[in-house]
């Protein structure tokens, strides 16, 4: 910009003059933003040094009568009016105001959600929260969830046996489940009336485009690799097995035959028929079905085998209702209320006594194998073992660079 | 003259009188500059600061201050091709929108302008949809482009698609997502160059015998440089970092990912926030470079 020479006369100079010496020239703001650059720079690395962990609060649940409750979708029995008949109930009976929110779509990004406000001991606007095994696990470890007091859960002892003790909690001191459940595959029953028993089927040409896996890397890879004839409970396979099946995932999502790589959010795309055939959870087929008030898909866990898992109640470190949260425990271990929920979402329920009340609260989901499986479905059923910290950034490295195409 | 009158004094006072007018602008920047200090400056800092870390060996999740420049190398030699994709469906976007946005800003701003009334019926009509939610407008297509939608099932039906085809999850549906999320913010800048339009200069060129098309291509078009340049900046710059359109949520797929969702999966899934970090800090310069380089070539940088 070239500068016009000043006019002749003199007020007009003087004006023009004055104005000029209200610029602030651009080399002091300069100097300014750099030196404040440098001071920020500091100031960023001299943070985030301590990895001491975070402490609870003190707990306000005697006086604070609320809860907020972050869970997954189609997880909660719903009435068509999308209030929660037994959260009501729980409401009325205890007088705790709870705050229900489907608020977890993914282990991973749930957590990557909150891991900042955990490691501060921070509030991150849950009381309980439902995650699973190896998210649980994790959290532990970090000690970003506080301890449980059983002697406020008294019907801790409606707690399965065989879910008593895993190995991330032993005596379930921190965790407790709310509901176990399969990976397996789902299928639209109008267009595949002959359904699905294998993941090679998945792989069917007619399917193209049409398939759907889950983003839960153990869900998805678990079943691949039981495809492929490993044993993902055991101890004796590796990066080689795990490869293995990330080639073949990588082969599916190449070619275009698996569609989609998503968390709950597939229920969308088997309602809208972007996918035919899909891995899923066991209990959401059922839910979906009964939102559409039609028998439209179909399940069902692979010959070769299907993954179990459990989520499971957490409080997370900067909750200050953890006694709220505690008989918010204590109320979903009641058997029949148990049963309730169960004949809602068909997940397995970590209740003992809940098949009893099942009799009468719905009779025909007795012998569901997928809400009480029998010795068989167990039997196909795998719990994906637990990875080292390495592994777990590795394989989860390797697992979404697929889903980006990389 | 009064203005004579009052020079008197302001020359005498010259000195103090700039120091505290120098004072009273810094006071009036405060807010602005506090702003860019919070906002843009920190988290840009921490940004680079973050994308030279490297993972702790003892704790999981942490990372080390380390200068570890590598990062870079590694997410260029890993995401070139998502790098790639993003500025190509960036650029496509923009041409799809400056191509239609341009007869539309057109027929708004200088053949409607007889009919004001019509004018800002129109110009509401290209507003009315941020009075939705853009992420809803995308589901919403999404469901449109679904499989058993309307759009696929008719181009099945005329066998423009091959039974085995779709459109969501394609580089078609995010080409097409980020055109339309993007078509106002090129149709507004558009509409308020060609409003300003002077007909007489298009009157001249018909006076000197010049066709409608060379009319077009030396008068109206350069006088529209402005619009042009600065409705395709608003396009470009936030459809290359666009992570909606692409997401496997909404209209994208696997083979259509673009540098956001990386950045999106490395910060929220994998954890790995220094390739993060990197990309981002890699988007921001490979935009800028970009815009300078378009903005110096246009010529038309004391437009903007």
């Amino acid at each position: 910009m070239s500068h016009r020479d000043l006019p002749t006369d003199a007020a007009l100079r003087a004006l023009i003059a004055q104005a000029r010496t209200w610029q602030v020239g651009r080399r002091t703001l300069l100097q300014g933003a750099g030196a404040s650059a440098a001071a920020l720079a500091l100031a960023a690395c001299s943070t985030g040094g301590g990895s001491a962990k975070p402490s609870a609060p003190k707990d306000n649940s005697g006086s604070d009568k609320t809860l907020n409750w972050a869970n997954w979708a189609y997880y909660l029995d719903e009435d068509d009016d999308g209030n929660y008949p037994t959260l009501q109930a729980f409401e009325e009976e205890s007088g705790i105001k709870v705050s229900y929110d489907v608020a977890v779509d993914d282990n991973n990004t749930y957590y990557a959600k909150v891991k900042d406000q955990l490691a501060l001991g921070q509030d991150i606007g849950a009381d309980a929260v439902c995650l699973t095994d190896w998210m649980v696990s994790r959290l532990i470890g970090q000690g970003y969830v506080q301890k449980l007091d059983h002697a406020n859960i008294p019907n801790i002892k409606n707690l399965s046996a065989s879910l008593a003790n895993p190995d991330f909690d032993e005596g379930r001191t921190y965790s407790l489940p709310w509901q176990s459940g399969f990976a397996g595959l789902a299928w639209n029953k109008e267009k595949l009336p002959n359904g699905l028993t294998s993941v090679e089927e998945l792989w069917d040409p007619a399917l193209k485009g049409r398939v759907g896996v889950l983003s839960e890397m153990r869900d998805t890879i678990g079943l691949i690799m039981l495809a492929q004839g490993v044993d993902i409970s055991g101890k004796e396979w590796g990066d080689e097995e795990f490869t293995a099946a990330i080639d073949e995932f990588q082969k599916q999502v190449s070619s275009g035959q698996i569609r989609n790589i998503k968390g709950n959010s597939y229920g969308d795309d088997l309602k809208n028929e972007d996918t035919l055939a899909a891995i899923v959870w066991s209990g959401d087929v059922t839910s979906i079905n009964a939102e559409l008030g039609e028998d439209r898909f179909g399940f069902a866990i692979p010959d070769t085998g299907g993954t179990l898992w459990s989520d499971n109640f957490v409080v997370p470190i900067g909750s200050t209702r953890k006694g709220n949260a505690e008989a918010l425990m204590d109320y979903y271990y009641r058997p029949e209320v148990a049963a309730t929920v169960a004949a809602y979402v068909n997940y397995i329920t970590p209740v003992e006594g809940a098949k009893e009340a099942m009799a009468d609260i719905a009779p025909e989901y007795v012998d569901n194998p997928l809400i009480f499986p029998d010795e068989q479905t167990l039997s196909n059923a795998f719990i994906f073992r637990t990875l080292s910290n390495a592994e777990s950034t590795r394989y989860s490295a390797q697992f979404e660079s697929v889903g980006l195409g990389a | 003259m009064a203005l004579t009158a009052f020079t008197g004094p302001v020359v005498s006072a010259d000195a103090s009188g700039a120091r505290r007018g120098g004072r009273i602008a810094l006071l009036l920047l405060l807010p602005g500059i506090a702003y860019l200090l919070l906002f843009f400056l920190a988290p840009l800092v921490s940004l680079v600061i973050t994308s030279l870390q490297t993972p702790s060996e003892t704790v999981f999740g942490q990372y080390d201050f380390t200068f570890n420049w590598q990062n870079y190398g590694e997410v260029i030699g890993t995401y070139s091709e998502q790098i790639l994709r993003s500025f190509l469906y960036a650029l496509l976007a923009t041409v799809f929108a400056l191509l239609f946005s341009y007869p539309l800003a057109y027929f708004i701003g200088v053949v409607m302008r007889r009919w004001p009334l019509v004018q800002s019926l129109l110009l509401i009509l290209v507003v009315a949809p941020f009075f939705i939610s853009f992420l809803l407008r995308t589901l919403a297509w999404k469901q449109i482009l679904s499989d058993e939608g309307p759009v696929v099932s008719t181009l099945k039906a005329l066998a423009l698609l091959g039974p085995q085809d779709h459109i969501t999850g394609t580089p078609i549906a995010v080409v097409f997502g980020l055109t339309y999320n993007f078509i106002p913010f090129m149709c507004l800048p558009l509409y308020t160059t060609l409003e300003r339009l002077d007909m007489r200069l298009i009157e001249a060129g018909r006076d000197l015998y010049a066709g409608p098309a060379t009319t077009f291509r030396t008068v109206t078009l350069p006088l529209s440089m402005p619009g042009i340049v600065s409705g395709t900046l608003l396009t470009f710059i936030p459809a290359a970092g666009d992570y909606v359109n692409a997401s496997s949520q909404f209209l994208g797929g696997t083979s259509s990912t673009m540098i956001g969702n990386v950045i999106q999966s490395n910060f929220l899934v994998q954890l790995n926030y220094p390739a993060a970090a990197a990309l981002s800090i890699l988007l921001m310069a490979i935009i800028l470079v970009l815009v300078g380089v378009y903005v110096r070539r246009s010529g038309t940088e004391d437009l903007l």
